[in-house]
């Protein structure tokens, strides 16, 4: 039994348990520490990790027989980067929120690393049951983190969170359990929540749309997408910024990553048929997302509603079924949760100056702080992708693979790139530039500040000028994901999605 | 010749009575009895210490004896009346336990002090062999008497409060309403008596398969008065009005003992019935009880919204949690009943601790109430997990035993093709999460209002270790935590309750098909 992933998933829990035994006022540094062993375990994995299709470091152990559930673990493109997201975030957050002082600080860490192994083993579950166990658990350490640690009126943001998203990801609960009854029943296997035995053995193509309808909607609430993103300005406003880093970095990414995983290899032909409702969804996401966070007076929403914007893009990416806006959405997934750690960041830092998370109360934070604002302007840039950062070229991904396939709405989704250019160079002026507000006053970056940001921008960078790496591993599970749809390989047989459609027609 | 006819009439007085698979029931008997006796001594030792004693030991023996009991072949006993196979066995064990944790939570309570610690010991004996005795009936006649001796115990146990008049209150009410559902019950057996001519479960399986009786509108009423009957007991809406009130008035270990062992007992008789006696009219009785357990499980959850009393807060969980019990029995498969009876294993664990941490409130002066948890994360931590953790299990978030049960629930419900169901569960269960994280905000979230300066900025307080007052007594203490760990272990590793539920399920299927 390969133990890689399961180590991986239960470190962080074990880092806490460490931190946990150390005096109060050291319990913050020992976990952020322990974060650093996190990474020295995941970097292997990266080195090792073999371009292809395959499943790696793969675990398959039967958990409940009688459901036939199974503790299944493995990576492979889909998700290799999203781990590492996942660890690298969740590494700035522990560090960030060790410089600040939390009440009962071991419940706060120990609640912290139980969102990332939540997280990871969210990212890594090859098991259809387990991907929602684990996609749900994350709910638990979230609540405490907001309820207990958040700000303003955070006992009904705790509430309008759980169950928003416990709603949604109850029905996919309910929609996965019958894909697996009812992929039994129908091709007369064992039943197995195995996601390559599902695979192999899809539910026809009627029985595909409700199932899909639940999954949908548990993927994009947690994305979110509008309408189903009432949770998010609430829970935005009162979760603390360490937590919202690693929430609106990594976890939202999980809705996506859920579609690529789940939805499109197990119903291919759902996923084909409610295409345009999923594209409309999109372009209304990177629209209204644009437009809501040009209107923002507090940063840290204007940063909220452009992930809006920005995941619209993802799932324009994904529904576009065509192998570069898949692609497109993978990288664009890993350069969103790496833009975002720093714009959290610079938030907080902001803050720090002016007394106040809003635009209005800021201004000429720049004056005094060169290297701050020019680490700001490079993060700020590849938000709003710059061409010569990654964010560029995944988005001219998304935006090639829509034109070329689905014209009109690639047409529209690509005003959404000059709207991200005005809502990000105004949080820019208003903050940096402008006139000095009374209450603030500019001021270098310290030491500590330098070295939370300096990961963030130097991974912004790497991507820059390298994002081969990343595109050259992640290609050949975002073709394979999206083959089944591609007119011209169908006949010639990949995967289940091709067998279904043939038995259908 | 009369030697002949003296034969045949002793053999039909006096049918043969197998003492030694008998003898779990019968060590329950005589504990109540034992018990009485003893406590008739004066002494502090004696009521404090002796009483209680003597009235464990006769459960604790009494679960052994089922315990030996559990995979072994079925045996009918008594002429057929009685039938002791996994689901009897493994519906006492619950039972008992259920039980045994009610003593334990009761011991150094009020309670035994003002009724009477013998007469509260045996009568708690008497409704725990009432409600074994249910479980493994197989006969109308044995049923009925099982079902007044578990409920009758329990009308005056409610009452035990002697000084308090909602415990007295309590008491009137369970009896009212709980004659009412018994009349209801055994109006409906002599219909169906009427209409099949037998009172044997499988007589009247057969005689309804064979007698065509399926539009027989003396049989349909009497099985429909039988359900309602039943539904009055197993507080399945409408018929649950009774539950809050006398769950916030019964004394508390009373309370947690009936919302497991009664819901156990009611359930268990309900599979029997509809899984043999009435299997044939299947489709006469399955849609009237998905819509029952839809509605059931709406009005439990919208019920428990707004209360302040956790006391009635559970009772109307136990409502939305019968409604979830009932779709494994709706779907009339060995699925469902081993989803059924996996689910009550698992509601054993989750609710009997919050029970024990409302003890301890009460005990402190805090009463049942909402505001009685607030900052107890502060004070008393470990009772705080433990309440956090069962809060959990009972919304049926994962990695709990609550996770696991309603995942059976939901397959069995999808694959007996009542998927509308499925999802009736999960919406209930959404919705639960609103009034389970309300005690869970309540013990670890300060109101915002009393915050100052920015948050998350305030000095670190060290844990006090006192455990508010639950430090003096280390059994609330014990079950609070055993009873999560129990959660979490069986959301980790479900496997030996499963083949339990699964034994359950299979000994009684095996028999209807």
């Amino acid at each position: 039994m390969n133990s890689a992933l399961t180590l991986l998933i239960l470190l962080p829990l074990i880092g806490a348990t460490i931190a946990a035994l150390a005096p109060v006022k050291q319990v913050g540094q020992i976990a952020a520490v322990m974060t650093l062993v996190q990474i020295g375990f995941l970097v292997p994995i990266l080195i090792d990790f073999q371009v292809g299709v395959e499943l790696q470091a793969y675990v398959d152990e039967i958990w409940i027989e009688e459901l036939g559930i199974h503790y299944a673990l493995g990576i492979d493109g889909l998700n290799i980067f999203m781990v590492a997201l996942t660890v690298f975030a969740w590494a700035i957050a522990t560090f960030w929120a060790a410089t600040k002082e939390w009440e009962q600080p071991r419940m706060f860490y120990a609640m912290l690393a139980l969102a990332e192994a939540g997280t990871i083993g969210a990212f890594v579950a090859q098991d259809l049951i387990l991907f929602i166990l684990f996609f749900d658990l994350l709910l638990i350490p979230f609540y405490f983190l907001i309820g207990m640690w958040g700000e303003g009126d955070r006992r009904r943001a705790t509430g309008t969170f759980m169950i928003y998203t416990l709603a949604g990801s109850l029905l996919m609960l309910v929609g996965a359990v019958a894909y697996g009854v009812i992929s039994s029943y129908q091709n007369q296997t064992e039943i197995s929540f195995l996601l390559s035995d599902l695979a192999a053995a899809p539910v026809g193509g009627s029985t595909q749309g409700w199932i899909f309808a639940g999954f949908a909607l548990a993927l994009l609430i947690k994305m979110p997408i509008p309408p189903l993103h009432g949770w998010m300005p609430i829970t935005y406003r009162s979760t603390p910024l360490p937590v919202l880093v690693v929430l609106s970095a990594v976890v939202a990414k999980l809705g996506a990553y859920g579609f690529l995983r789940v939805v499109l290899p197990l119903m291919p032909d759902a996923a084909n048929n409610f295409q345009h409702v999923l594209l409309v969804l999109a372009i209304i996401a990177i629209i209204y997302g644009s437009v809501m966070a040009f209107s923002q007076d507090e940063a840290r929403m204007v940063v909220g509603y452009s992930s809006v914007a920005q995941i619209g893009f993802v799932l324009l990416g994904i529904f576009v079924l065509d192998a570069k806006g898949a692609e497109g959405a993978l990288l664009q997934m890993l350069n969103h949760g790496i833009v975002v750690v720093g714009l959290m960041l610079v938030i907080g830092f902001l803050a720090a100056r002016s007394n106040s998370e809003r635009l209005s109360e800021m201004g000429g934070l720049a004056r005094s702080a060169p290297i701050f604002a020019v680490m700001f302007l490079i993060v700020a840039l590849a938000t709003l992708a710059m061409p010569g950062s990654a964010n560029f070229v995944g988005e001219l991904y998304i935006i090639f693979g829509a034109l070329s396939d689905q014209f009109v709405y690639g047409a529209i989704a690509t005003i959404g790139v000059p709207l991200a250019a005005v809502y990000m160079i105004r949080m820019f002026q208003k903050s940096m530039h402008n006139r000095e507000h009374a209450e603030g006053r500019s001021r270098e970056l310290n030491a500590t500040e330098f070295g939370l940001l300096l990961p963030a921008v130097l991974a912004v960078l790497a991507l820059a000028v390298y994002p081969q790496f990343v595109v050259e591993r992640i290609e050949p599970n975002a073709e394979f994901t999206v083959e089944a749809y591609q007119p011209s390989t169908a006949v010639a047989g990949g995967g289940g999605a091709a067998v279904s459609k043939e038995a259908d027609e | 010749m009369t030697a002949a006819a003296l034969n045949v009439l002793g053999a039909a007085t006096s049918p043969p009575i197998e003492y030694e698979t008998l003898l779990p029931f019968l060590v329950l008997a005589g504990g109540a009895v034992l018990t009485l006796i003893v406590s008739m001594f004066p002494g502090r030792f004696v009521q404090r210490a002796l009483t209680p004693i003597v009235a464990t030991s006769g459960l604790l023996a009494s679960l052994v004896l089922f315990a030996i009991q559990l995979n072994e072949p079925p045996e009918l006993l008594l002429s057929g009346s009685l039938r002791i196979d996994d689901l009897a066995v493994v519906f006492s064990l619950l039972i008992i336990t259920a039980a045994l944790v009610a003593t334990v939570l009761a011991w150094r309570g009020s309670t035994v002090r003002e009724a009477g610690s013998g007469e509260f010991y045996a009568l708690l004996l008497s409704a725990v062999l009432g409600m074994t005795l249910l479980v493994a009936s197989q006969n109308l006649v044995t049923l009925f008497l099982a079902l007044e001796l578990f409920s009758i115990p329990l009308y005056v146990l409610c009452g035990a409060d002697l000084r308090r008049n909602r415990s007295l209150e309590s008491g009137v009410k369970y009896l009212i309403i709980g004659s009412l559902g018994s009349v209801t019950l055994l109006y409906g057996l002599a219909f169906v008596f009427g209409a099949t001519g037998s009172t044997g479960y499988a007589e009247i399986g057969k005689a309804i398969a064979t007698g065509n009786l399926a539009d027989d509108a003396l049989l349909l009423v009497g099985v429909g008065l039988t359900l309602v009957g039943v539904a009055f007991k197993a507080s399945i809406a409408p018929f649950h009005q009774w539950t809050p009130d006398v769950y916030e008035g019964a004394p508390t270990p009373i309370t947690a003992f009936m919302s497991v062992a009664t819901k156990a007992a009611t359930f268990g008789l309900l599979l029997r019935l509809t899984g043999e006696a009435f299997l044939p009219l299947y489709h006469d009785w399955a849609p009237l009880l998905a819509v029952l357990a839809a509605v059931t499980i709406l009005v439990g959850n919208l019920g428990a919204l707004g209360q302040e009393s956790l006391k009635r807060m559970l009772a109307y969980s136990g409502v939305a949690q019968a409604g979830y019990l009932l779709i494994g029995v709706v779907v009339g498969t060995a699925l469902g009943a081993r989803a059924t009876v996996f689910y009550l294993l698992v509601y054993l664990l989750m609710n009997v601790g919050p029970f024990a941490v409302i003890i301890s409130r009460e005990r402190a002066g805090l009463g049942d109430g909402l505001t009685g948890m607030r900052n107890l994360g502060r004070e008393a931590p470990v009772m705080a997990w433990s309440m956090t953790i069962s809060m959990i299990t009972l919304a049926g978030l994962p990695i709990t035993a609550g996770f696991v049960g309603k995942l059976f629930l939901i397959e069995s419900a999808i694959d007996g093709r009542y998927a509308w169901l499925a999802v009736v569960l999960v919406l209930g269960s959404a919705l639960s999460l609103a009034y389970y994280l309300r005690v869970v905000a309540a013990m670890w979230m300060r109101p915002v209002a009393k915050r100052t300066g920015r948050p998350g900025r305030v000095a670190a307080v060290a844990g006090a270790a006192t455990e508010g007052g639950a430090g003096r007594f280390p059994e609330l203490v014990a079950i609070a935590v055993l009873a999560a760990l129990a959660s979490i272990v069986i959301g980790v590793w479900p496997q030996p309750l499963l083949d339990l539920a699964t034994d359950a399920a299979e000994a009684f299927f095996s028999l209807s098909n």
